[in-house]
């Protein structure tokens, strides 16, 4: 079959499997855009700005297990996906984006949109390519899928000048169904040696603790990871990134850990002696201050990606490997275990927790009048049956949605850890939504991050994407005047929202449904009628409480025992301490 | 502690600045780095000398195992390398006194005048790099004119090499 370089990219991206396609095009990517045209298999979802491209696609990715793709152009087509790019290669996410390039002849001569995507995109992803040559097209984009997808996911950028597509140059394809690059190679498997060392030790645990993230849901470990901590029988905590690969409603979960997770999933932490972390990486949002750490623990890490074991934290067992590959060599060798546990000393570890688990430390406030943000949330699980897709972007009301959202399958979480970019969470929802029109998918935000990425409610509607927006509506900044007022004295420089548009106008004018909600009493019912309207995209406006704050909080340079408890849960505490409940 | 690094690449456009952005995004040192193709042209040899803590070094053999770009890495520090380096120096040599001296000077230290007119010596040397800063500290700064020097460059010793 001759193709030419344009047909080829089509047909390989057949070939690969590809349904959806997120793009913009642009003078680099006409050719391709005009293979694009003469076909019916791939859909190519327009978005309003190429940032949406990369989160919708990356949204896909992490909802569905398969790679995500984009096609924008050159210059600031590359450059505007350059924050989703960033995003997913902060929390591993398999992308494939293709960037049109100006022609070969062109390049370094400051070219009318010309810009050196390699080199920029080059600190954010995995790996990246400029493709030379026509005759290595098809093989470039198999080594860009097989590299995105393989080892410690990541994104990777196809760099493709605007002659090698062209469509009067033709060269026989065939589809590369293998590729080999020597240098590299991930490794899967655990070292034996060391899978039966760590086993030991955690047999021998008096307080266990497992920490689990987000490599977890990535390697498709859940049902590993379920079975593994049932046999043990250990307390399980999850990072924001691994919430749904163990169930959140399932008694061994004590729930997200770190800066605002909760009192017993960071006292176990700071007790345990024996933590096990799989597919997590010791980010600082979890480990707070590392020489305060764990202080007690011995640490086996399960890391498929070498260079994350013993970057922040230094781990007593390493184990390089997949989770899916090195769980179910481990739960092999408990399950032919003889080795006894230390029944009563885990018993009584458990009763340490189940006593800390009193503390209820995502109790809130129910001020009257006022819809509180935590409220929204349990709305919205009681209302989706806890089944539904979320995605978030960051802020408060992301803290809330993975406190008060039990996600008890992985990949129904889908908000950005590592980046934190704000503007993630519409585009990110509209992917999901096109990977399962069937399924419920709602997009939590705030008057803030949903500004960032709104045109693509215009992609909603071109697309008839329904996704609920759950807009908790604060008219500030959340997140950081809530730091303002904690560590700058109520100082709330710039955060306050002024002459915000009328979002229900807003989402009328872009064709969809908007709902203002004010009144607590109305919440129920227009969270129902909004997931009733299933075939529209509904934007709910939801004004809550201007000042409510996200609680636990491990400040900078504290414990995991130093959490800050709000003043009801203070009192709760209090009362505790009283009855001789908790030390 | 200083480490000396070595490093097959793949000999590709880009594989270079790969390894230089990770230093810089990481904040990482490099003293020095040299880089030329090897008998295979499809291969790249690079040494870098590099200096941190333990945990540092780690990561940085890590991180830079992790490049696609990257073939193979060995850190030399632990086993039994030789280094070497290899220097130019244009000095100022007016009068024979002078002359002389630097010649009896160059010889000590193996060095080869390698152009010489009637006012310079141009001066090649190859040595470890204390070597090549005590000759430069020999010669006196007022009539040192300009230095080139290479950059380390390393290789084990004996039977074992860094080989695909």
């Amino acid at each position: 079959m001759e193709l030419s370089g344009s047909e080829i990219i089509i047909q390989f991206l057949k070939d690969e499997g590809v349904e959806h396609l997120f793009g913009y095009p642009g003078g680099a990517v006409l050719h391709i855009y005009d293979a694009l045209h003469k076909q019916n298999d791939i859909k190519h979802i327009l978005v309003r700005h190429e940032q949406g491209a990369t989160h919708a696609a990356d949204g896909y990715a992490r909802a569905t297990g398969k790679p995500g793709v984009c096609l924008v152009t050159s210059g600031p087509g590359a450059t505007n996906a350059i924050t989703g790019i960033a995003t997913a290669f902060m929390d591993s996410v398999p992308l494939i984006v293709i960037t049109g390039q100006v022609p070969s002849h062109a390049i370094g001569s400051d070219a009318f949109q010309e810009v050196d995507a390699v080199g920029i995109s080059r600190p954010c992803v995995k790996h990246n390519f400029l493709v030379k040559d026509l005759n290595k097209l098809a093989e470039t984009l198999k080594k860009a899928f097989y590299i995105a997808t393989t080892g410690r996911p990541g994104p990777v950028v196809v760099d493709i000048p605007k002659d090698i597509t062209a469509p009067h140059i033709k060269i026989p394809y065939e589809y590369p169904k293998q590729v080999k690059i020597r240098s590299y190679n991930p490794n899967l498997k655990g070292h034996p040696r060391q899978i039966k060392r760590a086993v030991e030790l955690l047999l021998s645990a008096k307080r266990p603790m497992i920490y689990s993230g987000g490599g977890v849901i990535m390697d498709g470990a859940s049902q590993e990871l379920r079975d593994f901590v049932h046999h043990l029988g250990y307390p399980i905590t999850q990072t924001l990134m691994g919430l749904g690969a163990f169930p959140g409603t399932d008694p061994q979960f004590i729930g997200l850990l770190g800066m605002h997770g909760t009192y017993e999933s960071n006292m176990a932490m700071h007790d345990c002696d024996v933590l096990i972390a799989i597919g997590a990486r010791f980010d600082d949002r979890i480990t707070g201050v590392p020489s305060k750490f764990c202080p007690y623990a011995q640490i086996i890490h399960i890391d498929i990606d070498p260079a994350s074991i013993s970057k922040t934290i230094t781990a007593d067992i390493p184990i390089v490997g997949g989770a899916k590959q090195v769980l179910t060599e481990m739960l092999k060798i408990l399950v032919n275990s003889d080795q006894p546990m230390d029944k009563t000393a885990t018993e009584d570890w458990w009763n340490k927790i189940k006593s800390w688990q009193k503390q209820n430390s995502f109790a809130y406030d129910k001020k009257e009048g006022v819809i509180q943000p935590q409220t929204v949330i349990e709305e919205l699980y009681k209302v989706t049956g806890g089944e539904a897709y979320i995605t978030s972007d960051v802020g408060q009301h992301q803290m809330f949605a993975a406190q008060f959202y039990h996600f008890d399958e992985p990949r129904r979480w889908i908000n950005s850890g590592g980046l934190g970019t704000m503007g993630f969470g519409l585009p990110a929802a509209m992917g999901v939504k096109i990977a399962f029109p069937d399924k419920d998918v709602a997009c939590v935000t705030g008057e803030g991050s949903i500004q960032m990425c709104m045109q693509e409610l215009s992609t909603c509607l071109q697309y008839d994407v329904a996704v609920k927006i759950i807009n908790l509506n604060n008219r500030y900044l959340g997140m950081v005047r809530q730091w303002q007022e904690f560590f700058y004295e109520k100082r709330y420089s710039h955060v306050y929202m002024d002459a915000l548009p009328d979002f229900v106008k807003l989402s009328e004018a872009y064709g969809h449904v908007g709902i203002k909600v004010e009144d607590p009493n109305d919440l129920h019912d227009a969270m129902k009628e909004a997931f009733e309207l299933k075939d529209r995209t509904v934007f709910l406006d939801i004004i809550t409480d201007q000042e409510a704050n996200v609680y636990p909080m491990i400040s900078a340079g504290k414990a995991h025992n130093e959490m800050e408890l709000s003043p009801l849960q203070q009192k709760i505490q209090a009362s505790l301490k009283t009855s001789g409940e908790i030390a | 502690m200083r480490h000396i690094v070595s490093l097959l690449v793949e000999n590709e456009a880009g594989a270079l600045s790969r390894i230089s952005g990770l230093f810089s995004a990481r904040g990482y040192n490099i003293e020095s780095l040299t880089v030329a193709t090897t008998e295979d042209p499809t291969l790249s040899r690079m040494t870098i000398i590099t200096t941190g803590s333990d945990r540092i070094i780690e990561q940085i053999n890590k991180q830079l195992n992790k490049l696609v770009d990257v073939v193979k890495l060995q850190d030399f520090t632990e086993g039994n390398f030789i280094e070497r380096e290899m220097m130019f120096v244009k000095v100022r040599a007016v009068g024979d006194d002078q002359r002389a001296e630097i010649k009896r000077l160059s010889d000590i230290f193996r060095a080869r005048i390698i152009d010489v007119t009637d006012t310079t010596f141009c001066i090649e040397l190859t040595g470890s790099g204390e070597k090549l800063e005590a000759y430069i500290r020999a010669m006196h700064e007022k009539n040192v004119i300009e230095v080139v020097r290479s950059g380390s460059m390393g290789i084990l010793r004996g039977e074992r090499a860094l080989t695909i």
